[in-house]
């Protein structure tokens, strides 16, 4: 019930189409019925001189026209009749097809939408927790699924559902004893089915586990080919492959057989339903029970209730399928969107001031206790400290990542949390310590942050980021794809990538956590002494472990364990008593001796 | 060839002849599945006209006498087309999965044979995609196609010749609608599937944007870019929509113009047939009841022909994409009679005039020349780009040398067989590599009759022992795929202990310790010099202090080696070495990062 709730609320907007598709279910199946109708009167009374006993308006019909006689010499105006009859019914059949489809396709657009709305309004935090690939599963596949059911599936049984209730009418208004037989293997030809794919579920899903490892071993063997070659694995490799292709292909075949004993059974069960309508209508026709037209119906009639029967059985197993993706695709609408309750706005002049801040992932355990210190407009303050002291938690909460628990953040004097969250991080720039690439183009990964960003903007942030000399040295410079298919960039290259589509916003505020790790010691002193001319009044964070970078700082922050144990500049420092004198003597010590 | 191209060229014989081949193993197989196919054909066939019989025999002479004939008949041919059906589906079930696992293992072993600069040149999702979906495209397509062909085509050919034989002038009228039905359907089919292709196009560039979404998603919030996200998403969900009404549109169209027109073939049958009758001239009324009966029936084939038909052009994508990868020639390849010495190798290599160039790319080495004794320690020093790793990949024969020869214990290695020389490497790399499996089982990886003694051991001299041994289940902790639970650092030192098992003649390390702490690098450094120690070793990494030790270090620029000599001799030049070597140490106090 809670499915159905559910589905209709997300079809809202397509109800009213998805409704007319069902109508039109019922029409087809009515018009797809009455051509075999017209067949019989054709040969039941006009050919076999036999008397209508079908629905008394047909007959009416019939004998308004004139009775064979009229049918015997308009042969041609009624054989088109019957075409005519099966054209009406192809044309309801194509409504129900393209409605549903829009319909179903319309809907699946609507949720695809808000789920991925609703995944970038969800909290930073959230995506730390989750399991990626599982997102992108209930996102996709399960979508998928939900989707095919409305298109299809539940189209399908509809389909079924109407053709059986409207032959079923027919036949018992025709002759009930005929009716009954025709209709007797019927439900067990459905409950054959659903109970069949109910339980060879789990030999499908034992194949599908199968072709997930034999691509896991795939995988692994192309990704570390270099491994395998260096080691001379060549016939240990094609071993462990085999056994994985033996293994899906078995599996996989476990599954065909099973699949061959199914439509055998079931093909079985409607030549028993077929033989039986025609032996009692023979029976009944020779006996003059019926007439012969009538057999000869009943016997089409069947014939066309076996195939949708037959698949009502394997779609209705698949039900369960759907409301378990839905439900999947529901967990995440739930999850509660990053509120938004700052209204203050205005460009920031760059003064950070953390005020008695702690902050904790969980209550329990506080990576940052009571810290404060103050950065003013155009400072550069470094950040430096053991990991796990709580340093890139420090630099998410500036742009309000996150929110401090206690103790308060006042960036240029007021409390962030009046500010308005957007327009904080579009002054606010933080750089993250693995940066993700989109799948474009050099040049529109660089853009990314600014609309319209002419060439010159993007050139004049890669040249600042040290980055213009190597993209020009790709073979289609800017236009390069980043990614599969095209170059594959360094860990350097794609924090300067990252580095200058944050430029491109000039920021007020620039955070760099750890950012510039894997770039060499000269370009990182260059970019910083690019950044220091062009951004010389932006406030700048830096949270990093070279020495050239912390001595060059207006102010070192020495962050241990959650606390500020040291502030102040390097000359200072390094003269006092402490982890930043500490480590500085030891590793020079260290550097000299080894 | 990375692209997934557009192939809408027509049916190509050539592709699909070279894939018999794959159905040719298979041969008894498929002729009993070709000779089942006939036969449920055939009693598809008679059905109608057993119907026509029982009307003309039994009902209209009202001769119920002649009813358990017809009933022993009728059960009959039942039980043997359910028999048949079973036989032919396991059959092609066999069929199916016995040609995708030789296409599978043949690709495998293709892939095993390969140079690398396959590999830099392809990526991994090609080559995936060719050995696991295209493999079971072509296995489905060519293992159905036979079932449905062979019934299609002997189903239509009894019953043409059926309805003919009983009545010709009444067969050609009904199947007069056979022309255009044909034509409709595969009309119908090709764009049908090309529409399908297309949709299926577009939610790979849905799952790849979801997928993007997702893992971009904190970053897309630091640049505050969530609505330009939104818009662009939307234009591609407008895209599918549009793409998957448009064939889904043109699918439930197909149907009902096939049932019509099939339609039209029963009523013309009636039409002349029931004048016939009327006419008396010799038609009966059982045979044009089974006549109407047949003509519904004999259309169902047509159907299933075109889109067979279809179908098999659209695989032809796969073929030709599956036949490129196993045509693919490995660059490198072994002699046919490879003089392998009897002893294992020693470890003396020579670079003699070695010139190198990627493809058709730039020279990067020019007339190289290098000595290493054995049991030397060679240190390659230089920026990005300069040659250090082709040096030591050519050394390897991961690529052999564009002009010149590099002898390995003074015998042209290009006269050796590939295995000799690389079973006797140990290979560590900066961005290890780890494969499934628990942490054992990937150090074993590198002599896979070690004991468990000899696999800690090793651990323990790459100081990797005491992070195993913390980890949730020790040694037997599995490491993820591609090692994704352990870190960098953690990763390069089981890679490590895994050359080390192997006790190779030949240790590359290529800045192999890069991310480990100084802390552990510093204590594991007396171990590994122990373990260096006899063996001909090339070092590469940028800490220099790694490298002081090296009994020679090479300072390369642009493929050519600038100097050359002990680390004392280059500081006391104080040339290239000597300046890189004092910036590093007053610039950059990357261990003060390690002790961060």
């Amino acid at each position: 019930m809670n499915t159905i709730r559910n589905l209709n609320k997300h079809m809202k907007g397509s109800r009213g189409l998805y409704f007319a598709s069902l109508l039109s279910i019922a029409l087809a199946s009515f018009f797809g019925l009455l051509q075999p109708q017209i067949i019989r009167i054709i040969l039941d009374v006009g050919l076999g001189n036999g008397e209508w006993t079908g629905a008394a308006w047909v007959g009416k019909i019939l004998q308004n026209l004139g009775g064979a006689p009229w049918i015997q010499t308009h042969l041609p105006l009624a054989a088109a009749l019957s075409v005519a009859m099966m054209a009406l019914s192809g044309l309801f059949l194509y409504l129900r097809g393209r409605w549903a489809a829009i319909a179903a396709e319309d809907t699946a657009r609507r949720l695809r939408e808000r789920l991925y709305n609703h995944l970038h309004l969800l909290e930073f935090d959230y995506f730390s927790r989750a399991n990626t690939g599982d997102l992108i599963q209930r996102c996709t596949s399960d979508l998928e699924t939900v989707r095919s059911f409305l298109a299809t599936q539940a189209v399908e049984i509809g389909r079924g559902v109407f053709l059986v209730l409207l032959t079923g009418l027919l036949m018992f208004r025709s002759n009930a004893l005929l009716a009954v037989v025709s209709l007797s293997i019927l439900p067990a030809i459905v409950v054959f089915g659903y109970i069949f794919f109910q339980k060879v579920r789990k030999t499908f899903q034992e194949s599908d586990a199968a072709e997930g490892q034999l691509s896991d071993t795939l995988q692994e063997n192309v990704s570390g080919i270099r491994v395998v070659r260096a080691f001379a694995r060549r016939d240990y490799e094609e071993q462990r492959f085999d056994k994985r292709n033996v293994d899906f292909r078995d599996k996989t075949y476990k599954l065909i057989r099973l699949l061959a004993w199914y439509w055998s059974i079931s093909n079985l069960l409607c030549t028993i339903q077929i033989g039986l309508v025609t032996v009692v209508g023979g029976i009944m026709a020779a006996q003059g029970t019926i007439t012969i037209g009538t057999a000869v119906v009943f016997f089409s009639y069947v014939a066309r209730l076996l195939w949708p029967v037959r698949q009502m059985g394997r779609i209705l197993s698949e039900l369960g399928k759907t409301s378990v993706s839905l439900g999947r695709m529901e967990e995440i609408l739930a999850e509660p969107p990053e509120t938004e309750e700052g209204t203050h706005q205005q460009p920031i002049q760059g003064s950070i001031e953390f005020d008695q801040v702690s902050f904790g992932y969980r209550p329990d355990q506080p990576v940052l206790k009571n810290v404060s210190f103050r950065a003013k407009p155009g400072e550069v303050v470094a950040i430096l400290g053991p990991t796990g002291a709580g340093k890139s938690t420090l630099a998410h909460l500036i742009p309000r990542l996150y929110d401090p628990q206690a103790g308060r953040i006042l960036i240029d004097g007021v409390d962030s949390r009046q500010w308005n969250k957007r327009k904080l991080r579009e002054q606010i720039c933080i750089i993250l310590q693995e940066p993700f690439l989109f799948h474009r183009s050099v040049k529109e990964n660089v853009a990314l942050a600014v609309q319209d960003a002419g060439d010159d903007e993007v050139c004049r942030s890669t040249r600042l980021s040290a980055l213009h000399d190597v993209i020009e040295g790709f073979e289609k410079g800017y236009d390069t794809m980043v990614g599969e298919g095209g170059v594959t960039l360094s860990g350097g290259q794609k924090q300067r990538v990252a580095l200058a589509r944050t430029l491109m916003r000039q920021p007020r505020v620039v955070i760099l956590d750890d950012s510039l790790s894997a770039v060499d010691a000269e370009t990182d002193e260059r970019i910083r002494g690019n950044l220091k001319e062009a951004f010389g009044d932006s406030t700048v964070f830096i949270i990093a472990h070279r020495a050239g970078t912390l001595m060059n700082a207006d102010r070192i922050l020495v962050l241990e364990d959650g606390q500020v144990t040291q502030e102040g500049q390097h000359e200072d420092l390094v003269a006092t008593d402490g982890l930043y004198q500490r480590i500085w003597n030891l590793q020079k010590d260290g550097e000299l001796a080894s | 060839m990375n692209q997934e191209n557009e192939y809408t060229k027509r049916f190509d014989w050539r592709t699909w002849s070279r894939l018999i081949g794959y159905v040719g193993r298979h041969r008894g197989k498929v002729t009993v599945m070709g000779a089942v196919m006939i036969f449920v054909a055939g009693i598809d066939v008679v059905q109608p006209f057993l119907t026509g019989w029982l009307v003309d025999k039994i009902i209209i002479p009202g001769e119920l006498g002649r009813l358990p004939a017809f009933m022993i008949l009728f059960a009959t041919l039942g039980l043997v087309q359910a028999f048949n059906i079973f036989l032919f589906i396991a059959l092609a079930g066999k069929v199916d999965m016995g040609i995708c696992y030789d296409i599978r293992k043949e690709g495998f072993a293709r892939l095993q044979q390969l140079s690398f600069s396959f590999f830099d040149r392809t990526s991994s999702g090609w080559i995936i995609a060719r050995l696991t979906s295209d493999a079971q495209k072509l296995g489905d397509v060519i293992a159905w196609s036979l079932i449905d062909i062979s019934w299609g085509l002997s189903y239509m050919a009894m019953m043409a010749v059926a309805m003919v034989v009983v009545n010709w002038k009444l067969a050609l009228v009904s199947l007069c609608v056979l022309p255009p039905l044909l034509a409709v359907s595969l009309w119908f089919q090709k764009r049908i599937l090309a529409g399908y292709r297309n949709v299926r196009k577009e939610n790979s560039r849905i799952t790849g944007r979801f997928s993007e979404g997702i893992n971009g998603a904190r970053t897309s919030k630091t640049l505050v870019r969530e609505e330009a996200n939104n818009a662009e998403f939307s234009q591609m969900t407008h895209s599918m929509r549009e793409h998957s009404v448009r064939t889904a549109t043109l699918s439930s169209l197909f149907m009902p113009t096939v049932l019509t027109l099939g339609a039209v073939g029963t009523a013309m049958a009636l039409w002349q047939g029931g004048e016939a009758v009327l006419a008396g001239t010799g038609l009966t009324y059982g045979v044009l009841v089974s006549f109407v009966f047949a003509t519904a029936g004999f259309f169902e084939p047509v159907i299933e022909l075109s889109r067979v038909f279809a179908d098999l052009q659209y695989a032809q994508a796969s073929a030709e994409r599956v036949l490129s990868l196993l045509d693919e020639r490995p660059q490198i390849q072994d002699p046919q009679n490879p003089l392998d010495h009897e002893h294992p190798i020693q470890g003396d290599i020579q670079f003699n005039h070695v010139d190198f160039r990627y493809g058709d790319g730039e020279l990067i080495l020019k007339d190289f020349n290098l000595h290493v004794k054995q049991g030397q320690t060679i240190a390659l020093v230089g920026e990005t780009g300069s040659g250090k790793s082709t040096i030591v990949n050519m050394a390897c024969r991961f690529y052999e040398p564009s002009r010149g020869q590099i002898l390995i214990d003074g015998q042209d290695y290009r006269q050796m067989s590939q295995h000799h020389l690389q079973s006797h490497l140990g290979y560590v790399l900066q961005s290890p590599q780890l494969f499934g499996g628990s942490v054992r089982d990937n150090i074993r990886y590198g002599r896979l009759n070690a004991s468990n003694a000899e696999v800690e051991q090793a651990a323990q001299t790459v100081g990797a022992h005491a992070f195993i041994q913390k980890l949730p289940e020790g040694y037997d902790t599995a490491v993820g795929r591609g090692g994704g639970k352990l870190s960098v650092g953690e990763k390069q030192l089981i890679s490590f202990a895994r050359a080390i098992l192997a006790n190779p003649a030949i240790f590359v390390l290529d800045e192999a310790t890069s991310s480990v702490d100084a802390e552990t690098e510093e204590r594991i450094r007396g171990a590994i010099a122990t373990v260096l120690e006899g063996r001909t070793s090339f070092l590469i990494a940028h800490r220099l202090s790694t490298v002081r030790r090296a009994h020679r270090i090479l300072v390369l620029e642009k493929g050519v080696v600038i100097e050359e000599g002990t680390h004392e001799q280059l500081m006391a030049r104080q040339g290239s070495y000597y300046s890189l070597y004092s910036r590093q140490f007053t610039q950059e106090f990357s261990a003060l990062r390690r002790g961060a």
